[in-house]
């Protein structure tokens, strides 16, 4: 299974230097691979992990330890941001 | 008491400067800075004035905690009936020109009447006079500060003026301080030059030492500063990555405005994201980003100051725009970029830096191009009328019609005139994307529903800085809700409205609210205001601000009709995203929202509301 994952601002040094250029890495996966084990895959600190898409849908936290990636998702994260 | 007492009004018919005293009558029930000068617009000005006749005044106005140690306590507003809008505005700016104001002295300054020539207005402490300015008229904002700097051999002097475009009559002028912090909104900037009013010059040695309770309060400052230093957006995430860091989260979720809301996501969203501003161009190996910055008392620092590649084409051989400079913040770089599909970092700041040296929103400026661009794409407007090609993505018409604006040239002309005035002209008012004539900022309500209610209503025409529900639709501040449904929007934006209102009349950013709620500010402002302020009277004050700004527009000539988005957003469906196939639920939320807030069904405040609420 073949995914897009995204990390920005201050969590994107936590992708592999081929991912930085453009916040984006595609990765395969095992099936039934959920978002926690890929944010621990890349040692991204679970506390920094504050707004988790899926395809641009919110993930809230208590569901990240059971939401299954699927082939072609895009699973993005960022820190806590704001702006206006 | 926090307010200095003392207001300045200067009748610029008859060259006159007069000080009075401060109504604190008002200061208890409309706190200060957009409450309480809103409060003294209302009382002054007939609602139906023609925005740019003489009869409409202007007031440039400081909070009690402007100038104060309270973190971001450097705000000011400038309040006036809107030339873009004919509602009332008020717009809110940073820097240093607001602190400054209030050491010299002054809550507050109202402008009424028309000067014969153009004058600046010069403040020294207690001493306020009209000097000529027939020097400065044809300035930038950038050369008239420096001018008045020089001409006064004062480089401290603070300086709020407009540019060009305000000369030019621009719709939507700012009113420009400190070089890059602007009142940017609604025409403000517009008003001023129809007064032939150049600039205010101030110097202010006086500080602000009237505290009602100056022990209490540095400790409810400093208590304010540690939660903003300790939350990972105030603290973190903004001083890191500014504004602009929104523009990838906003895009992935569909709802960034692209190609005058043709599309909901922008294929080149990351070029112009704050990402890219970290990263080492190509061209001279380094990063468009230098520095981060902070206005007056700010210990969040999110401003952004910049250097613009010295080869790009906007620039070759104007070295004026080579050095460090102010921009690029999320919503200029979203206005002059996804809504005119242009993914030219470069570009956009040029943009950007003529916006901010002559004066101009560059939300509603880029919003007019992207709606000129798709007249331009239907063949409505020709490339003879424009003066060059102008399809969606184009750098090179984008920086020439920045250029054609600023100075009135040509189809720029045009431009300035907004959205919606161009789109009528041209036979398609329904592709203006506006409410109440001020253009949308950067959030499209189909992917983000709680925005269409804010946008439509809203009292100064669409606007994200009157209930961000941008902050608990996508970003969960203070608790996550859906952003693609309508259910509970009613509340939420009531609720932001009201909230919003007693941060802008206290004078202190509304960033901290990322942070902040109003039990936050609540000490702040116990300890330095005269009076009782508590939760409960700040929460009546916010809402009593809110209905005070409907009643004006609605005597002004709005009415229900124009509580409401352009077609495009109820009708054509997000075409990508999590919102695909969704249009705003504007509809369902408007008669929710009037209930709400104690309104009748066509939007008029009840005669209970009002009651309650004092008016």
């Amino acid at each position: 299974m073949r995914i897009t994952f995204k990390l920005f601002a201050m969590l994107q040094d936590y992708l592999p230097a081929e991912g930085r250029q453009n916040n984006a890495l595609p990765l395969d996966l095992q099936d039934g691979t959920t978002i926690l084990q890929v944010i621990e895959r890349f040692g991204v600190p679970l506390k920094s992990c504050h707004l988790v898409l899926i395809d641009g849908n919110f993930v809230p936290p208590s569901e990240r330890n059971t939401r299954a990636l699927k082939e072609g998702e895009t699973l993005a994260i960022w820190p806590p941001i704001a702006g206006g | 008491m926090a307010w200095t007492r003392k207001i300045l009004r200067v009748d610029l018919s008859k060259g006159t400067c007069k000080a009075e005293p401060l109504n604190m009558e008002w200061a208890q029930l409309y706190l200060g800075q957009r409450g309480l000068a809103t409060k003294y617009f209302v009382s002054e000005v007939d609602p139906k004035v023609d925005p740019l006749s003489p009869a409409n005044k202007l007031i440039m106005t400081t909070g009690p905690l402007t100038g104060t140690p309270a973190s971001t306590g450097g705000r000011y507003s400038v309040v006036t009936k809107g030339a873009l809008t004919g509602a009332i505005a008020c717009s809110n700016s940073g820097g240093y020109f607001g602190a400054e104001l209030k050491f010299a002295g002054w809550d507050m300054i109202i402008f009424e009447g028309k000067s014969p020539k153009p004058v600046y207005l010069w403040i020294e402490n207690d001493k306020a006079e009209l000097r000529d300015a027939a020097h400065l008229w044809g300035k930038t904002t950038w050369q008239t500060e420096e001018t008045i700097k020089k001409a006064h051999q004062d480089p401290q002097i603070r300086i709020s003026s407009i540019g060009r475009a305000g000369e030019n009559g621009v719709l939507y002028a700012c009113v420009v301080n400190d070089l890059h912090r602007a009142a940017g909104r609604s025409g403000v900037g517009t008003v001023m030059g129809s007064k032939n009013l150049k600039a205010v010059a101030v110097r202010g040695t006086l500080g602000v030492g009237n505290l009602k309770d100056p022990k209490a309060f540095m400790a409810a400052a400093a208590a304010g500063k540690k939660v903003l230093a300790g939350n990972a957006v105030t603290g973190q995430g903004l001083p890191t990555y500014g504004t602009q860091v929104l523009m990838n989260v906003i895009n992935e979720m569909g709802a960034l405005p692209t190609r005058n809301h043709r599309d909901v996501q922008f294929e080149d969203a990351r070029k112009i994201s704050a990402e890219a501003m970290r990263e080492k161009r190509p061209t001279d190996g380094k990063t468009h980003l230098v520095a981060n910055s902070a206005c007056f008392g700010c210990t969040i620092a999110c401003g952004r100051i910049s250097k613009i590649d010295e080869t790009h084409f906007s620039v070759v051989n104007k070295p004026e725009y080579w050095g460090a400079n102010g921009g690029l913040e999320y919503e200029a770089a979203w206005a002059l970029g996804a809504a005119n599909g242009v993914g030219d970092l470069e570009a956009l700041q040029y943009a950007n830096l003529i916006c901010n040296e002559d004066g101009f929103d560059p939300i509603s400026f880029g919003a007019t191009v992207g709606a000129a661009m798709e007249l331009f794409e239907l063949g409505i407007i020709k490339k003879e009328q424009i003066g060059m090609d102008a399809p969606f993505g184009s750098a090179k018409a984008l920086c020439e019609l920045a250029r054609m604006t600023a100075v009135g040239e040509g189809f720029g002309k045009e431009l300035g005139m907004g959205s919606a005035r161009l789109c009528a002209k041209y036979g398609k008012p329904e592709l203006s994307m506006s409410v109440k004539g001020q253009e949308f900022p950067a959030y499209d309500s189909r992917g983000i529903q709680g925005m269409g209610l804010t946008y439509a209503t809203s009292n100064r025409g669409a606007c994200h800085l009157r209930s961000y529900t941008v902050a608990s639709e996508v970003l969960g501040i203070p608790v996550k809700t859906d952003p693609l449904v309508t259910e509970g929007k009613a509340d939420l934006v009531k609720a932001f409205q009201d909230a919003t209102a007693v941060f802008d009349s206290a004078g202190i950013c509304i960033f901290t609210s990322f942070a902040w709620s109003l039990a936050d500010v609540q000490p702040q402002l116990d300890a330095a205001c005269e009076g009782n302020w508590t939760m409960e009277k700040l929460g009546e004050v916010g809402e009593r601000i809110w209905n005070m700004e409907r009643q004006f527009n609605l005597a002004a000539g709005f009415t229900a009709k124009d509580d409401d988005l352009p077609p495009r957003l109820k009708t054509e469906p997000a075409k990508t995203g999590p919102a695909k196939g969704l249009v705003n639920g504007i509809d369902k939320m408007r008669p929710e929202y009037y209930k709400t807030r104690g309104w009748d069904a066509q939007g008029v405040p009840s005669k209970e509301t009002l009651k309650r609420l004092g008016l």
